[in-house]
């Protein structure tokens, strides 16, 4: 079991012949991923084909518009690589889809377009990962997004974070340590986007297959504190913790008028001390993330669970 | 990005906000003229640079005659401001601006941002204007009254009245007041401002509603559709070295250590910060190399935090992705030779293609240290430079 994308899931590439698109898309399917098929507007009708590392060669249908690559496809997640200044609209045509699962990479989306989205999204069923995050991965299953394939290991640990190469790194930490991982979320770094923390926890906490879970945060926002307080009355799976930024300087990256709003919220030390405070071990430095989920599961007897 | 105050007041007069008359002044005679064709009463001439705080700093100053005005602007240009958002080293006056002077009569606050856990727009007002809207917050959270945007309708009418009755805008004003904050949130969303502050917003003795200060920043994504702002970009008030990284791409910011970082991921950046201050050590700056840098950008990245006078060494930290080993050794061995580095420098490698990488960085013949952990480079880049 996993969280949001297993082995039978059938992927899109929003996308799919800019460089990007096309780069991500072969090392999806290197890794197992059933990507079905993608969309450029201008180009449906055509294929696009993408040799792999085994030497075998794929030939991914093009559709004009999303909701046409799902009727041909039966695809039930995309994966968007469009640039900034349209990908927006390209989540929302997903969204528009019907999609379960939208889990959009791209960058430097504006923050005016995203709240657009997010009033689009409201009442639709589909879910939104990101953007401008790493993807999401099932290790030995499937892998939506741009994270390195080969440093994750399957297993029982699930990872949540809002930086990429932190995820990578707390990965790499845990599989050099014979660790596995259940699924490897990442929820991106922008201020709007689609899922929060919470939501990820949430799936965690219900995955039969996830034992424990590594949160990764930063500053800014209050997302990290009202995980923490939701961890302390819902989840029944340990979760450690690390949040990074704590020598960032103040005011450089956000705004001050945007701390009011949360009451002056958002720097390191308070999420830290809000963590530990609703009983979540906080990893001292970005080192020692999987040391200090290690111990947690000595504490509760689960290491020898999640090493098997 | 952020803009100076004159500039903020131009982009809300073009939305209709009413703000007092004033003009940009980069010289004394030209602050004279400016002031001689305001013909005000009183004329203020106030510092312009990008940050707050400049009122308490003795940047603003109220003048009487144009011997005042030339009198003030004669002091504020060239001089050094020390505000609590500039730093300790401050920021150099190069422009004024000159504004006709009003009759005050009540001080308030509004500003807009966008609100992470809503993800919505949000305008906030307050009775409490004038002061520091921080400590608005801290004190009385009460007198921040805030009103949530649905990004299809905008900003209602009704919205603003409610805003304008609850921070006690005088009855006969109310009208005024919410067609304010109307076009203000108008211009906000236009734009794709990420702040919008006006404090004070001010009501004056002949009954205008005005904005005596603005403070517009806006959202960088977002500069691609907005030509006209990206020309009040001013670099004079831009580290040089932000601005060198801006044209390559890399986000950098320069902080006051001795120790420079290059990273690859924000994530990763901020986190390599904090574990050289873990280990004693001052990181000299933040630097993102981003996913997808070449051996050109890695170079110039590293070019730039060597221009940095401060920096003592250098700790590389890289987790291999997208970026691969291999990539971020070769430039880091090109710039190393080109610049003929002589300072210590750490490298830690790992990921996509990392045993090339290392052979790359063993073979160049120069003088760096390997490092196996994040840990383990941020402990050895510290005391190497102590």
């Amino acid at each position: 079991m996993s969280i949001l994308i297993d082995k039978n899931t059938k992927v899109i590439t929003q996308g799919i012949t800019g460089a990007t698109g096309l780069f991500h898309a072969k090392g999806a399917l290197d890794y197992g991923t059933q990507m079905v098929g993608g969309t450029t507007p201008g180009k449906g009708g055509q294929n696009v084909d993408i040799t792999l590392e085994n030497g075998t060669t794929v030939s991914l249908p093009i559709f004009n518009t999303v909701k046409e690559a799902v009727a041909a496809t039966g695809a039930t997640a995309s994966v968007i690589y469009v640039a900034p200044p349209f990908a927006a609209d390209a989540i929302m045509e997903a969204v528009d889809a019907d999609l379960d699962l939208v889990i959009c990479i791209t960058e430097g989306i504006p923050v005016l377009d995203m709240v657009k989205v997010k009033r689009y999204m409201e009442g639709r069923k589909t879910r939104l990962i990101g953007p401008n995050c790493p993807g999401v991965i099932t290790p030995g299953e499937i892998k939506i997004g741009i994270m390195p394939g080969y440093i994750h290991k399957k297993g029982h640990v699930g990872v949540v974070s809002r930086s990429g190469t932190l995820t990578y790194e707390a990965v790499h930490q845990l599989t050099t340590n014979g660790i596995g991982q259940s699924s490897a979320v990442g929820i991106g770094g922008d201020p709007v986007k689609g899922s929060e923390f919470i939501d990820i926890l949430k799936l965690f906490n219900e995955d039969p297959d996830t034992y424990a879970v590594i949160m990764i945060g930063e500053i800014g926002g209050t997302a990290e504190e009202e995980a923490a307080e939701w961890i302390k009355a819902n989840m029944t799976k340990p979760v450690v913790g690390f949040i990074g930024g704590a020598t960032a300087p103040a005011g450089k990256r956000m705004g001050h008028a945007g701390a009011i709003i949360s009451g002056g919220k958002g720097t390191a030390a308070e999420k830290i001390a809000k963590l530990q405070e609703c009983g979540i071990k906080v990893a001292p430095t970005p080192s020692e993330m999987g040391s200090t989920l290690i111990s947690v599961l000595e504490e509760r007897g689960l290491l020898e669970k999640c090493k098997s | 990005m952020n803009i100076h105050e004159y500039q903020g007041k131009e982009v809300l007069r073009q939305y209709g906000v009413t703000v007092p008359r004033g003009k940009v002044a980069f010289t004394a005679d030209e602050a004279v003229a400016a002031a001689k064709e305001l013909g005000s009463a009183v004329t203020v001439v106030k510092a312009q640079i990008h940050a707050g705080g400049r009122g308490k700093a003795g940047g603003v100053k109220i003048a009487k005659s144009l011997d005042d005005v030339r009198k003030y602007a004669e002091e504020l240009l060239g001089k050094v401001l020390v505000t609590h958002q500039t730093g300790p080293e401050g920021k150099e006056v190069k422009r004024l601006l000159v504004e006709e002077g009003c009759d005050i009569k009540k001080e308030y606050y509004v500003g807009v941002v966008v609100d992470r856990a809503t993800g919505r727009v949000v305008m906030m007002a307050s009775e409490e204007g004038g002061t520091e809207i921080e400590e608005v917050a801290a004190h009385s959270p009460e007198k921040i009254i805030k009103e949530v945007v649905d990004p299809v309708t905008g900003l209602l009418p009704f919205q603003a009245r409610r805003l304008a009755y609850a921070i006690n805008i005088p009855s006969e004003l109310i009208n005024k007041a919410a067609g304010f904050m109307l076009k203000l949130y108008k211009a906000f969303e236009d734009k794709d401002c990420s702040i919008a502050e006006i404090n004070p917003l001010v009501v004056t003795g002949s009954g205008d509603v005005m904005a005596l200060d603005a403070k517009l920043n806006f959202d960088s994504n977002a500069l691609f559709r907005h030509k006209d702002i990206v020309e009040l970009r001013d670099l004079d008030e831009e580290d040089e070295k932000e601005i060198q990284a801006s044209k390559f791409d890399l986000s950098y910011i320069a902080l006051d250590g001795n120790i420079g970082c290059m990273v690859n991921g924000a994530g990763l950046a901020m986190a390599t910060m904090d574990i050289i201050k873990y280990y004693g050590g001052e990181p000299a700056n933040f630097l993102d190399v981003g996913g997808g840098a070449n051996k050109e950008k890695v170079t110039e990245a590293f070019k730039i935090i060597l221009s940095d006078p401060n920096v003592k060494g250098i700790f590389v930290n890289i987790f291999g992705g997208i970026m691969k080993c291999d990539v971020i050794a070769e430039g880091v061995v090109a710039a190393a030779r080109e610049i003929g580095l002589d300072k210590p420098l750490v490298v830690r490698l790992e990921g996509t293609n990392v045993k090339l990488g290392k052979e790359i960085l063993n073979g160049s013949g120069l003088n760096i240290v390997a490092a196996d952990s994040m840990a383990d480079g941020a402990q050895k880049i510290v005391s190497l430079v102590k």
